[in-house]
């Protein structure tokens, strides 16, 4: 049982992760960003869940719904807020928007908007801790609709074949887009397919951010304890449409997203805290008020940040080579 | 046909393209932990070509991995390990495998560093092997090469010579970017010396094989040697050819190029891959462009007609340029602008 500090500090999170989404969608509805949103509200629970299951050495990669992993594994908001809004201070100077950003100084790998696109990236960083004996252990966010990619298919074999530390966050938010599991997949649960591979498949309740939590913290020591991949597929459901401009509704029954909007993953741990007495409503109004109101700062800043010039700098597509011609 | 390793004064080694390749991945696997190998059968039956014999035996199986038939995970797992701080080699049968693995060469290794604003580094090299040929038909024998141009961040090499198989793979696996490294099957078997050591060949830089003042063939891969077989006909008629083997497709050494045509006046671009849209087109283009009214003549294209390559001889023959071609090609722009 983790201890009411840390319990305290997942409610935080999951509060600045929902209140990150609600900043993007204000600024997307007043065209003050560029692109879409792919909103995370009601998926709190498993980035929080999983991300503070890890070391700070381990890793992650992520995908286009993944602002969330990247705030619960220690990304600057600031910065992050910037590359949404395409400003030269953000994570990739604006060159790749919310989908594509990658900073190995927190262990982020990086996002791209290929669904199932980062399933191998990830497997390949597992591959290399594996090699080098590092002991870092890697998580591969994804979603329901990227389960059926081929190259995913084909990373979590080799996983298998390999052993690999890699913990597979398969967030089954039950659409793809628009098209339902039931019309995608003829299993009645994801994590069947780890058997497929040769290692274990779990299906657990994503919304419980202290069930995923201690999920993620067995796999991730069976995985650096050399005992391989493990899939974890976390059964959610995201409250908003696809993306920024999708309500959501033409394809999900209202009664539907009602339901699962009762299941909040906050709501759920807060009145856990309050019921067992570790928590009171006024407190957690002033840490959720003060959640807000630092993240209205920074996004002011933001706002105020410059663009990047218009120019084409051809010297930014390659590293530079520091290879000596003998 | 000059090689270029009689421009360094290390001491050489007589060896075939395959072997040159080899010594490349020796050399750096002994030199740098970090590079390892992984493709189909690489390890226990050392490649399809004999590239990686005996690495496994030398590096153990943590270093040289045989794996599945999955080529876009094997490119997928390779990006996730450079960013993760490994050097990894991957070998890929074909050419015309490489769209298995489009995604993940395109939109992931090619652009991940521009896209992390240069937080992100993907040092790794997918070996290929490429040529149009009898037997090989439509799915094992395509020249691919010139569709990669298309998608900036990747590097693309091309050796010719033994000697720059080894510098450039050598400088390839060294480089911090995703490099495919394109293999003719026309070469494997060429023989040449090798400089012995640390060899390498700056990616990004043509040479010139053969110097002449009448005329520049631009070309790369297998096609260096047509290139040469006709300028030593078209040689006794008087006329001297000048071959840039590019060496490398991206970056593009157009430094060179236009240095050769701009002393010649005339140029040819010949090229085993697809004409519309591929590698001729493009320097063909950039010639015109920036020598214009230097040029005698219309910046000739030799490269493969707009079929999907065929299995019999006759068929393929018809398919890929000739060295008949090139000479024809030479003698038209001869006459119109009136060479010897």
């Amino acid at each position: 049982m983790l201890d009411t500090a840390r319990r305290k500090e997942m409610l935080r999170q999951m509060v600045l992760v929902r209140a990150f989404e609600e900043k993007l969608e204000e600024l997307y509805q007043r065209k003050a960003m560029f692109g879409s949103t792919h909103s995370y509200r009601g998926q709190e629970a498993i980035a929080v869940g999983v991300c503070s299951a890890l070391q700070p050495k381990d890793l992650i990669a992520s995908y286009h719904r993944g602002t969330g992993h990247l705030i619960a594994k220690g990304a600057d908001l600031y910065t992050l807020l910037c590359e949404c809004m395409g400003r030269e201070d953000g994570y990739s100077k604006g060159r790749g928007g919310k989908m594509h950003m990658g900073d190995m100084g927190f262990g982020f790998i990086g996002n791209t908007g290929t669904v199932g696109g980062t399933v191998p990236t990830a497997t390949g960083a597992a591959l290399a801790a594996k090699i080098r004996g590092s002991k870092e252990v890697v998580v591969s966010f994804f979603g329901d609709g990227a389960a059926n990619q081929g190259v995913v298919h084909e990373s979590m074999n080799l996983a298998g074949v390999w052993k690999l530390p890699v913990i597979y966050v398969c967030e089954n938010n039950q659409y793809a887009m628009t098209v339902s599991l039931a019309k995608s997949v003829a299993i009645k649960h994801l994590s069947e397919r780890g058997a497929a591979y040769g290692f274990e498949g779990k299906t657990i309740d994503g919304n419980d951010v202290e069930a995923v939590h201690e999920a993620a913290e067995q796999a991730a020591a069976k995985g650096r304890s050399d005992g391989g991949a493990t899939f974890l597929e976390c059964v959610t459901y995201r409250w908003d449409g696809h993306f920024g401009g999708d309500p959501g509704t033409g394809y999900r029954p209202k009664e539907e997203i009602e339901a699962w909007k009762q299941k909040c993953p906050i709501k759920r741990l807060k009145e856990n805290l309050i019921r067992e007495g570790q928590l009171s409503e006024p407190e957690f109004q002033k840490m959720s008020d003060t959640v807000y109101a630092e993240l209205d700062e920074v996004a002011k800043r933001a706002e105020a940040a410059p663009l990047p010039k218009k120019a084409v700098d051809l010297s930014s597509i390659y590293a530079p080579t520091e290879v000596s011609h003998g | 046909m000059v090689n270029s390793a009689a421009a360094t004064q290390s001491p050489t080694k007589e060896m075939r393209v395959q072997e040159a390749l080899r010594e490349a991945l020796r050399y750096e696997m002994a030199r740098d932990e970090r590079v390892f190998v992984m493709g189909e059968d690489v390890a226990l039956f050392g490649g399809a070509y004999g590239v990686t014999r005996g690495l496994m035996q030398e590096f153990g199986e943590r270093r040289v991995l045989d794996t599945p038939i999955s080529e876009s995970a094997l490119v997928g797992l390779a990006v996730g390990a450079a960013i993760n701080g490994m050097r990894p080699v991957v070998e890929i049968q074909f050419s015309d495998l490489l769209p298995l693995a489009m995604d993940q060469l395109a939109s992931h290794a090619a652009r991940y560093h521009y896209m992390t604003g240069g937080r992100v580094n993907v040092p790794m090299v997918v070996r290929n092997k490429f040529a149009t040929r009898a037997g090989g038909g439509p799915s094992h024998s395509s020249c691919n090469h010139g569709a990669f141009i298309h998608f900036p961040g990747l590097k693309i090499i091309m050796p010719t010579t033994p000697a720059d198989a080894k510098g450039l793979l050598l400088a390839a696996i060294r480089d911090p970017n995703p490099v495919l490294c394109f293999e003719s099957h026309h070469l494997y078997g060429i023989r040449g010396p090798v400089p012995e050591g640390d060899h390498t060949v700056p990616i990004g830089k043509a040479t010139v094989r053969r110097e002449g003042k009448d005329l520049t063939i631009v070309t790369c891969g297998g096609m260096v040697l047509k290139a040469d077989a006709a300028a030593d006909q078209v040689k006794e008629k008087g006329i001297a050819i000048e071959i840039v083997d590019l060496r490398s497709l991206a970056p593009l050494d157009k430094e060179t190029i236009l240095n050769s045509v701009s002393k010649t006046k005339r140029a040819i671009v010949l090229d085993e891959g697809p004409m519309i849209g591929g590698i001729s087109a493009e320097i063909a283009a950039m010639i015109q462009e920036n020598l214009f009214s230097d040029l005698k003549g219309p910046v000739v294209r030799i490269a493969a007609q707009p079929i999907p390559p065929p299995h019999s001889p006759p068929l393929v023959d018809a398919m890929i340029p000739d060295v008949d071609q090139v000479v024809e090609a030479v003698m038209r722009l001869a006459e119109g602008g009136k060479i010897a």
